[in-house]
């Protein structure tokens, strides 16, 4: 399901700077969002999606932000645009991340989605519109294909170890 | 057609002759930063990549800003992982606490940072260094741990606004001032993904300190990078701090380059300027804010803790005291600001006028330690940041100005114009 939020969601709502010394992933997780909504991490199923407005991610480059999004459990993130550090983040880690405002405007918290990413088809079910994304460049599904940025540099070092042979 | 700055930096990063904005490409760094937030995330990753050595331990930068002296036990493992690795990895640029300071102070004031290099950091304020017409970019601990082990990384070229002033400002105005009334005018987004690009005429009146703090905020309007041409003032600032050969020939926009947008802003009539909570870019000049009264003062961070702005602020205290209800917390952003201040007497003056002096470190600006608000506190701040929560509670407010200003309401106990206490 749909967890709507506003324009301008900042790093520091996503996860305080005060918990980045923390290396446990859940134990980080459970503060996601936590100004923002009281005990949002409980709330979230496997599967759920938030839709936002303008700017999600802005401020800071932490990589716990789509990180602790992406452990509780959120798949994907609509929006309306998304601020850069956060976008290439999310790509790096394997978050999926979609722009789309005319379903940011026409859907609902709790309406229930279904997305086909490598179309970039997004259907609300609760309100049966059907949406069309831009499709993601060839260069990023490439790196998103690869598994996220570690398998990437993975096989990058492997080449360069051939080489050296 | 000709390239802008950013673009030539790119070009020129990933051996080709052109490139156009939209295009990705693979660039070659020059620097590679991370400090004790990012880097530990980035050493673990790096480690399950299966790298084994860094691509040049010549050009990574580890260092400790964030949570330092260790806040607690979690940021004390934090930065023992970055002692072990730099070890390992025998890089020459390791600075735990006590040693450097404030990243984006630091990296400038040493020498390392030079026109027409591409550097990536993992904070979002590496597009400072583009005050030395270097291209520097934030990224997170994935990318981070990729640029330390493979000296590369894949970017997509930006499309470049530029931004020329009118007029001279008057000298109460500070580049904090021009930067929050940028960001007023265009907003947190204005330049999303965007070169945010300073004509010749723009920078002519700023100092070197001034520029710093304006390329700092570039990433508030939602900057990847910012680029202000090399001048005198420039390759004086690089003399006086490195022995390397500067080549600025090549890295000037060339004429009838296609800009996605060019902005003028008159700057001859602009007062100081104060972003309210919770937007830098909901910014009030100084005439237009009304008696707010404020708990805390903080001077400091990497947008304004450096010596310059420490002059300003002891200018207003000297002689004053603040009330005594409200907390004045000083900061430099360096050890060599901090010992340039105590050989000037400034630390006496804010000592005497009943301020604290923090170690050279973030402190209260990421709201972790040292200065954190409680529940409705209020908060004049020289940091770049006036988020929900940032430096505290989530219903405590930041105010931010600049240094004179911020001093300013110190002595008064509520905002106000530093033209009230120096005229």
């Amino acid at each position: 399901m749909v967890w709507k939020f506003g324009d301008n969601i900042d790093t520091d709502q996503i996860i305080p700077a005060k918990y980045l010394s923390i290396s446990d992933p859940r134990e980080l997780g459970r503060h996601c969002m936590e100004d923002k909504r009281t005990n949002f991490a409980s709330l979230i199923s496997s599967g759920d999606f938030i839709v936002a407005g303008n700017n999600f991610g802005c401020g800071s480059s932490r990589e716990e932000a789509p990180f602790v999004l992406k452990e509780i459990g959120i798949k994907v993130i609509i929006a309306k645009s998304f601020s850069r550090i956060f976008l290439r983040n999310a790509i790096n880690i394997g978050l999926s991340v979609i722009d789309c405002a005319a379903l940011v405007d026409e859907t609902s918290e709790g309406d229930e989605l279904e997305i086909d990413l490598s179309k970039g088809k997004l259907k609300n079910i609760t309100t049966s519109q059907i949406y069309q994304s831009q499709p993601m460049s060839e260069f990023l599904l490439q790196i998103i294909n690869d598994g996220g940025l570690v398998n990437f540099v993975q096989k990058e070092l492997q080449k360069t170890r051939r080489v050296n042979k | 057609m000709g390239m802008t700055m950013a673009e030539k930096i790119l070009a020129d990063h990933s051996d080709k002759e052109e490139v156009k904005p939209g295009e990705y490409i693979f660039a070659n760094l020059d620097l590679v930063m991370g400090h004790d937030v990012s880097a530990p995330r980035a050493i673990r990753i790096f480690r399950k990549m299966g790298a084994k050595k860094v691509f040049n331990k010549d050009k990574i930068i580890l260092l400790e800003d964030h949570f330092v002296p260790n806040k607690d036990v979690n940021s004390a493992e934090s930065c023992k992982l970055m002692k072990e690795f730099a070890l390992e990895q025998e890089l020459t640029h390791y600075y735990p606490v006590g040693r450097a300071g404030i990243c984006h102070a630091f990296l400038p004031e040493s020498g390392m940072v030079l026109p027409g290099q591409l550097i990536v950091g993992g904070d979002s304020h590496t597009c400072t260094y583009g005050a030395l017409a270097a291209l520097g970019t934030g990224i997170g601990a994935t990318d981070l741990a990729a640029a330390m082990a493979l000296g590369k990384l894949w970017f997509k070229v930006p499309e470049t606004i530029k931004i020329t002033f009118k007029g001279k400002p008057s000298k109460w105005i500070t580049g904090k001032d021009l930067i929050l009334f940028i960001i007023g005018q265009i907003g947190v987004e204005g330049a999303k993904y965007k070169s945010l690009e300073f004509d010749r005429e723009a920078v002519t009146y700023l100092s070197v300190s001034d520029r710093l703090t304006i390329a700092n905020m570039a990433v508030e309007v939602g900057a990847k990078c910012c680029l202000m041409p090399p001048d005198a003032k420039i390759i004086q600032y690089l003399k006086e701090r490195t022995r390397e050969e500067i080549d600025i020939s090549f890295l000037e926009s060339d004429i009838g380059v296609n800009y996605e947008k060019v902005l003028e802003f008159d700057i001859t009539k602009i007062e100081p300027q104060v972003a309210f909570p919770y937007l830098p870019s909901n910014v009030k000049p100084i005439s237009k804010v009304g008696k707010i009264k404020i708990d805390q003062v903080v001077i400091g961070s990497c947008t304004n803790g450096r010596l310059e702005d420490l002059r300003l602020a002891a200018e207003v205290l000297k002689g004053k005291k603040v009330p005594n209800y409200l907390r004045l917390i000083i900061i430099p952003a360096t050890q060599k600001i901090y010992l340039d201040a105590l050989a000037e007497d400034l630390l006496k003056v804010f000592v005497e006028a009943g301020g604290v002096i923090n170690p050279p470190s973030c402190g209260p600006c990421p709201g972790a330690q040292m200065g954190v608000l409680a529940k409705g506190e209020k908060a004049v701040s020289t940091t770049n940041r006036n988020f929900v929560g940032r430096m505290g509670h989530k219903e405590s407010e930041i105010y931010l100005a600049s240094p004179l200003v911020a001093a300013a309401s110190a002595v008064k106990g509520y905002i106000a114009d530093p033209r009230e206490l120096l005229i």
